[in-house]
């Protein structure tokens, strides 16, 4: 039996009236890359959003590790282990990218009302950091102000920031999003290392990165998930090829 | 060594040798000039903390600013009356002791600030800019309409209050007290940048998103940064009232927030040294200008613009270019 670490059960949401989450329940088992597609305007973002706190359900629940964590705001929920990253990249681009993931590992030891103590001196903190920096191979770039980083960097920060937290789940909103072919390349290649450690719930518009990575995929279609399963199973649908990948489509 | 040390260091001694210098000259009025100068430095340093690192745009710190002159002139003008604040539950006599003066204006700046932050911070931007003046301005009027301490002519105090071992009637050592506390006030600020609050806050003013998405809660930084600024901007306002022997509702007028702010964006806004930097200045050009023109502020506003649309990093920024993260 397999492990359900981040489940979602019944969720809804409407703007007035437009129902954008209607009845949306998926869960992401211990170990495995659940990908999450759907054309645009499917809902994913609202989804995302209930998922990490930032927007209240209208109903249905949010659990982590079998804990019912609906009533939580997204400070909460980052606190008991759902760690993410952004659809656009959310770093403190003044900072250092060393000071970014110093912050990561700060929020998951605690100790933020310390006022004397130099920071960027604390050896435990530094390890996280530098060890999260080394996983996703920016280890170079430690000192280098972090706007000063290509776009690929951010998002390769993105996923160290969200390693220092060591997450019981992670949530990722397209994190190939804007990469190259060398760069998707190497994301590919650093979340299927992740999968070990923590499973990933992630959004991706980019299908060859999904198709490579996720071990069961949902398609959310105006706010419904339509389908779940096996990236073979989902590939051969046909509801989902005309109502996503055109009727043209060829996978 | 960096160039933002060198610059803060050149500033230090400016501000040391000056009075100095006219001590040696006996020219006590620019021994006074540098002592204001430093006072509202404090004010800017303790400013820039919520304005700078937290991205707090705060237009209500003349309250604090206030409020620390409030409470070295209520606790002085009890003293030199012989007439204790209040002799039931308890007798609480008033004090001519800079010491206890001082730590009266932080503590009671910081409940103030810590009051009016738990509200203001849960707004932001432009709402936050007027909900802090909002309650700067009630806190004026309050002054203004409370007859028991002078209302609108505010309270004048007769002798300077004592620090123990020094006569605080002589200019130079007055200068040198309120150095101290300036230079004491910095040191704290640097390590408070560099330590864990610092960097949270720093990412915080940033990235909200990013510190909420590693469990750290931008209200609650935010809300010790303002009060921990309102304290630093009270005990500069005590201070203030000191070196006039006289404190009125225009220490917490809108202008005077206006004012500390100006410090720190002639200065350099997240700067250690901005609001040191732009206090000197300003005083310069209030002592310079204003006697060329009674309207001496159109220059100021000249002066502003420039470092606005040119030299956004202010002084320092202009000298030192960008700040590096860390070494």
């Amino acid at each position: 039996m397999t492990d359900i670490i981040l489940q979602a059960r019944g969720l809804q949401k409407s703007f007035g009236a437009l129902r954008v989450t209607d009845d949306v329940s998926l869960e992401v088992r211990s170990g495995e890359i659940h990908a999450l597609i759907g054309p645009n305007g499917a809902g994913k973002s609202t989804l995302v959003q209930q998922l990490t706190g930032h927007l209240e359900s209208d109903a249905g629940q949010v659990a982590l590790c079998g804990q019912d964590v609906t009533s939580l705001g997204p400070v909460e929920r980052a606190a008991k282990g759902l760690g993410r990253t952004f659809q656009i990249s959310a770093l403190a681009m003044e900072n250092s990218v060393l000071q970014n993931v110093v912050l990561g590992a700060l929020g998951r030891r605690g100790g933020v009302f310390r006022f004397f103590a130099p920071v960027m001196k604390d050896r435990a903190l530094l390890d996280v950091a530098n060890n999260a920096l080394a996983r996703v191979g920016l280890r170079a770039q430690a000192k280098v102000r972090t706007s000063d980083l290509s776009h690929g960097q951010r998002r390769q920060l993105e996923v160290a920031v969200a390693l220092t937290q060591s997450p019981k789940a992670f949530l990722m909103d397209e994190p190939m999003a804007g990469l190259g072919l060398e760069g998707a390349g190497q994301m590919i290649d650093l979340l299927r290392k992740l999968r070990a450690e923590a499973p990933i719930l992630l959004i991706e518009h980019d299908m060859d990165a999904v198709f490579a990575l996720a071990d069961r995929i949902s398609v959310l279609v105006y706010g419904k998930i339509i389908a779940t399963g096996a990236p073979e199973d989902i590939r051969r649908n046909r509801e989902i090829q005309l109502a996503y990948l055109g009727k043209e489509a060829e996978l | 060594m960096r160039r933002e040390h060198i610059i803060n260091l050149v500033t230090l001694a400016v501000l040391v040798v000056v009075p100095l210098g006219a001590w040696v000259l006996d020219e006590p009025f620019i021994i006074t000039l540098a002592t204001r100068a430093v006072i509202f430095a404090i004010a800017g340093v303790g400013l820039n903390l919520a304005l700078g690192q937290g991205g707090l745009v705060s237009l209500g710190h003349a309250a604090f600013f206030g409020i620390g002159g409030y409470a070295m002139g209520i606790l002085a003008s009890h003293a030199q009356a012989y007439a204790p604040l209040m002799e039931w539950p308890f007798l609480i006599e008033g004090t001519k002791s800079m010491p206890i003066i001082w730590l009266v204006a932080v503590v009671s700046s910081a409940l103030a600030a810590l009051a009016i932050g738990a509200l203001s911070l849960r707004t932001s931007g432009v709402y936050f800019i007027m909900i802090t003046l909002a309650f700067g301005q009630m806190i004026y009027y309050f002054a203004i309409s409370w007859p028991a301490y002078g209302g609108e002519d505010g309270l004048v105090v007769y002798v300077r209050n004592g620090f123990p071992g020094l006569n605080t009637l002589d200019p130079i050592q007055f200068f040198g007290l309120c150095f101290c506390v300036l230079c004491i006030v910095l040191w704290a600020m640097s390590r408070v940048q560099n330590s864990a609050f610092g960097l949270a806050l720093a990412s915080a003013r940033q990235n909200p998103v990013r510190v909420q998405s590693v469990g750290i809660d931008p209200y609650r930084l935010r809300l010790v940064a303002f009060t921990l600024s309102g304290a630093i901007t009270g005990l500069s306002g005590a201070l203030f009232a000191d070196l006039n022997r006289f404190v009125s509702p225009t220490m917490l007028s809108w202008q005077m927030s206006g004012e500390i702010m100006v410090f720190i964006i002639i200065g350099g806004v997240a700067r250690l040294f901005g609001p040191v930097i732009g206090a000197m200045i300003f005083i310069l050009l209030e002592h310079v200008l204003g006697g060329v023109s009674e309207f001496w502020h159109i220059y100021l506003g000249a002066l502003l613009l420039m470092i606005v649309l040119f030299a956004k990093g202010g002084v320092i920024g202009a000298l030192a270019g960008r700040e590096v993260a860390h070494d």
